[in-house]
């Protein structure tokens, strides 16, 4: 609609070059016609965020194959069992990796240049004929517990969140959003929709940096922006300690992904006095953002001496119109204002829908697995996840994987690892650790040399607790609350 | 029809996509939409010619039907001679 509407307005600037709306949408037909030709049955991105990724998106849903965006930063291992399940597979970026890691999966694989090129080449496809229910993408999620699941959002939950959140063409020509989030992230998807959608011109960042982040919003002169906490810690460190570049166009910044820490955002607040900034809260599950924070609300937050209304910093809002959202006890009743439980979420956007099984109860609601509760004017606050997983910058840790680590050492008796606050990463790990009888407690550097050593460096404890037993219920459960609030 | 359903106007250029299905024959331009536009091209009834913009998304009275523009023209949309009117969007901040 974009490309009919003003076919040569630019909608992308990515390392230098434009692409007007009509040249992707041609770009977009011909990657169809190459998708279509290769017989796979998925579409696969595995690469850095480029216009190959808005060609790759729409192409496949003009073709009406799913399409799935793989995290290139994720372990060979890892890697290779998802490649294996989505093969054959139309796959645009590493080849060598993907020819390396599955070399059996009958894939057709091409480098970012080729496909470029190919897809600018190729007939342009007249567009598939229109299945109900297709399935327009499909996202791995982080698989910390099990196996990675796969998350299928049809068009008609991505159609629902776009017409829901966003007016066509609605974006001045001056208007254009800095996107720094990586392509399989369902931020990085849905960045795309929304602003082709409005026709707001995207600023593609293929992978985030602070410095760079701030010379690409000056030099296009960006207007808006959606980041990750981590990203928007790295930018203000930046500025803080002297880095200078004209942001005057910035009017609104978006965030979400992660837990905002309170001193961050009002430090933001200061640096940007003029930026509107939304919290956005969102699941892949749900094609995004289902509750917002807006600017006004920000603002009169950081501005109020009231407690109560100091909090909302803390809030991700209001539901959008379009959704329900409740807050529900272990039995799935409905709870109060003010009480902490499970929150679910109903709506036409929200799928719910894993390739192993559908999530959504008989009457549609979608348990998100994050605890939260709504205070007395209907502003939602997040209290973690309901299955205590550490969101640390975004990446999900399950506490199991470091707490089966440190048993192995002779002299722990018992573990529990924790999400800890930080400024910078939002979450980090914080683990307890009791020694047995007799033994003297490893020092701080062995544990973390130990963690550091079996698993990733996102994993090591940043805060460190030795105790005589570790707080358990009646029933044996681990009370993880008090062990996290050890560490506040 | 059903959601996803797309509709041509036979004397404009008018194109929607059904988002909420009612069991109804919509108008543009006072006559019938289909999902092919006849090879000849019919006449606007003056009555339905305030013209449809596209993006914009069009509802009966009761909100049992919703269309959305996808293609501009000169025709107005209805229902049994009752003209659509056009959806409040409620603008909300970008968040993404």
């Amino acid at each position: 609609m974009a490309a009919d509407a003003e076919p040569d307005r630019i909608g992308l600037v990515c390392d230098g070059r434009r692409w007007s709306y009509g040249s992707l949408l041609r770009a977009a037909q011909g990657a169809a016609t190459l998708m279509q030709k290769s017989g796979a049955t998925h579409v696969a991105l595995l690469d850095e965020n480029s216009e190959a990724a808005a060609m790759a998106l729409f192409g496949a849903a003009l073709a009406g194959i799913p399409y799935v965006p793989l995290n290139y930063r994720l372990a060979d291992a890892d890697l290779a069992a998802l490649l294996a399940r989505i093969a054959p597979a139309f796959i645009v970026g590493d080849q060598a990796r993907v020819n390396r890691l599955n070399p059996d999966g009958g894939h057709v694989t091409l480098s970012r240049a080729e496909f470029v090129a190919q897809a600018e080449q190729a007939e342009p496809h007249p567009g598939a004929e229109e299945v109900d229910g297709a399935i327009a993408v499909q996202l791995f999620t982080s698989g910390t517990t099990a196996a990675p699941k796969a998350a299928l959002l049809r068009h008609a939950n991505l159609l629902s969140y776009i017409l829901g959140t966003v007016e066509f063409g609605s974006a001045s020509p001056e208007e254009a959003a800095l996107v720094s989030v990586p392509p399989y992230h369902i931020a990085g998807i849905s960045a795309l929709m929304s602003s082709i959608y409005s026709m707001r011109r995207i600023l593609l960042l293929p992978a985030f940096e602070p410095d760079a982040w701030l010379a690409l919003a000056a030099a296009e002169r960006a207007t808006n922006a959606f980041v990750v906490p981590t990203m928007l810690s790295r930018i203000v460190a930046r500025m803080d300690a002297g880095a200078r570049a004209d942001l005057g166009t910035l009017q609104a910044v978006a965030y979400g992904g992660g837990r905002m820490p309170a001193e961050l955002i009002e430090r933001a607040l200061e640096l940007f006095p003029d930026v509107g900034f939304t919290n956005a809260y969102g699941l892949t599950e749900t094609s995004s953002t289902i509750a917002l924070l807006g600017p006004d609300d920000h603002r009169a937050a950081h501005r109020s001496a009231d407690p109560v209304m100091r909090a909302r910093l803390a809030s991700v809002g209001k539901p959008l119109p379009t959704v329900e959202i409740e807050v529900r006890d272990e039995e799935g009743r409905k709870l109060p204002v003010g009480e902490r439980g499970e929150i679910y979420v109903r709506g036409e956007q929200v799928s719910g829908e894993y390739k192993e099984r559908k999530a959504l109860d008989n009457d549609g609601w979608f348990p998100t697995r994050d605890a939260g509760w709504i205070d007395a004017d209907g502003y939602l606050f997040l209290a973690g996840r309901a299955d205590d997983v550490i969101v640390r910058g975004g990446e999900n840790i399950s506490p199991g994987e470091i707490e089966d680590v440190l048993m192995t050492h002779p002299t722990i008796a018992d573990a529990a690892a924790v999400a800890v606050p930080s400024v910078e990463w939002g979450e980090a790990v914080g683990i307890a650790v009791v020694v047995r009888p007799g033994q003297t407690a490893p020092s701080e550097d062995e544990l973390r040399s130990l963690i550091k050593n079996r698993l990733r460096s996102s994993r090591v404890p940043e805060r460190i607790a030795v105790l005589n037993a570790l707080p358990y219920n009646e029933m044996g459960k681990l009370l993880r609350r008090e062990v996290r609030a050890l560490f506040r | 029809m059903k959601p996803g359903t797309k509709l041509k106007s036979a004397v404009c250029d008018t194109e929607v996509m059904v988002i909420k299905a009612a069991d109804v024959a919509v108008d543009c331009g006072g006559a019938p939409m289909a999902a092919e536009r006849p090879a000849e091209r019919g006449v606007i009834d003056p009555a339905f010619a305030a013209g449809t913009k596209m993006g914009k998304r069009y509802v009966d009275e009761a909100g049992t039907l919703e269309l959305l523009c996808v293609k501009a023209g000169q025709g107005s949309l209805s229902v049994g001679g009752v003209a659509l009117k056009l959806k409040d969007a409620k603008p909300l901040p970008a968040s993404d």
